[in-house]
């Protein structure tokens, strides 16, 4: 199995903001992926979402499902991230009134994005736009109490 | 009921503000939006909330509020426990989401 | 208990899903902010919240939230009730502020919940 296709996304357009996700979800459910799999993908593709329609003028979500993963590439033309790793911190927002209103822009979509993605890669150039990659395995992996990461089942 | 009956009761980690323990808790307000808090919270209650940003230390002494509990484990930004401490405004912190604290404190305070 | 229970705790009034009173409801997650409830709020809860905009449907969604019950006497937007609708996605609102709300339904034995514990 493997199923491919480009949405565009609509920068300031607070109404359709999560369509494209929404579109996703139904997608991977369609596919027959797990439950857990669909989820995860689902938040970080929304989050992804929110942050163009937030934060870029236009921009596009591109979906790859197969049988080993699920990737969502967000690509954006916008302003950029001056410091990623400042972005990345929880708490740090640069949005507007509008946005926080929403309930968003309370810098927590990308850590949400690297929490939920098995895989993460961002990169921005100020005043051209954002890229951000995630991957999300499709194995049904248990968490450990411990750890916020995925690990194996027989640990 | 003070804060110190309700530290003790939910296990709360105190983050500042310990020496303000004493004072009586009249009720309590879950919100996330600052907007929203500073019209609808009333003076002596515990505010509960996700965010950490040092405004709700702003918001907590505009509206006189008992304390700010943090949900979820959330850790408050530096410079949030800074204000806090100079302002007076115990910051509570609990592992528990919202709804939990909001509801072992309303009947903590309402039995 | 049942959403209908819910409504009846809360006193609360259905805007959408009237068919869908039925449902089995156990736990719960309080939240104003919308990333907080994709973070960490668990398949099949109720969504307590202060928002009224089409993104808590749109969230709900995402995360196949059983109801959404909205505080402090809010009632959606008709964008936001359009989407409920075409989503299934029950909106009820009550007159509480969302500590009492909280408190309310906790009494009553509904739970907190948190899907994962994430930290950074």
């Amino acid at each position: 199995m493997s199923y491919d296709k480009t949405f565009s996304v609509e920068g300031g357009n607070f109404q359709a903001a999560g369509n494209v996700s929404s579109e996703i979800k139904g997608i991977l459910k369609e596919l027959g992926l797990p439950r857990d799999t669909v989820r995860r993908a689902a938040i970080v593709c929304y989050e992804s979402e929110i942050n163009i329609v937030s934060y870029a003028k236009k921009g596009q979500i591109v979906l790859h499902a197969d049988d080993q993963s699920v990737e969502i590439e967000a690509k954006d033309e916008g302003s950029g991230i001056p410091d990623i790793e400042l972005a990345m911190k929880e708490g740090y927002s640069t949005a507007t009134a509008q946005v926080r209103e929403m309930g968003f822009g309370a810098g927590m979509g990308l850590s949400n994005m690297k929490r939920y993605a098995d895989d993460f890669f961002i990169s921005s150039e100020v005043g051209v736009g954002t890229y951000v990659k995630m991957v999300v395995f499709n194995l049904d992996l248990k968490l450990h109490p411990d750890h916020p990461q995925w690990v194996d089942t027989y640990t | 009921m003070d804060l110190a009956a309700i530290v003790k009761a939910l296990n709360l980690k105190v983050g500042c503000g310990g020496n303000a323990l004493n004072r009586e808790v009249k009720g309590g307000y879950v919100g996330d939006l600052l907007s929203d808090v500073i019209a609808n919270s009333q003076e002596g209650h515990v505010w509960i909330t996700r965010q950490i940003h040092q405004n709700i230390v702003a918001v907590a002494s505009l509206k006189d509020l008992a304390a700010i509990i943090l949900v979820q484990g959330s850790e408050p930004a530096p410079d949030t426990l800074e204000k806090a401490t100079r302002e007076g405004i115990p910051i509570l912190i609990a592992t528990d989401p919202g709804f939990e604290v909001a509801g072992k404190i309303y009947k903590l305070i309402s039995t | 208990m049942t959403l209908n229970d819910v409504k009846d705790i809360l006193d609360a009034e259905v805007i959408v899903g009237r068919e869908q009173l039925g449902k089995e409801i156990k736990t719960a997650f309080s939240a104003d902010l919308m990333s907080d409830v994709l973070a960490f709020a668990k398949t099949e809860s109720l969504l307590l919240t202060g928002l009224t905009n089409p993104q808590v449907v749109r969230t709900a969604d995402i995360l196949d939230i059983s109801a959404i019950i909205m505080v402090r006497g809010k009632k959606p937007s008709e964008e936001t009730v359009k989407l409920a609708e075409q989503l299934k996605i029950p909106i009820l609102s009550t007159k509480y502020i969302l500590f009492e709300t909280s408190g309310r339904l906790h009494r009553s034995g509904i739970v907190g919940c948190i899907e994962k514990v994430g930290t950074e």
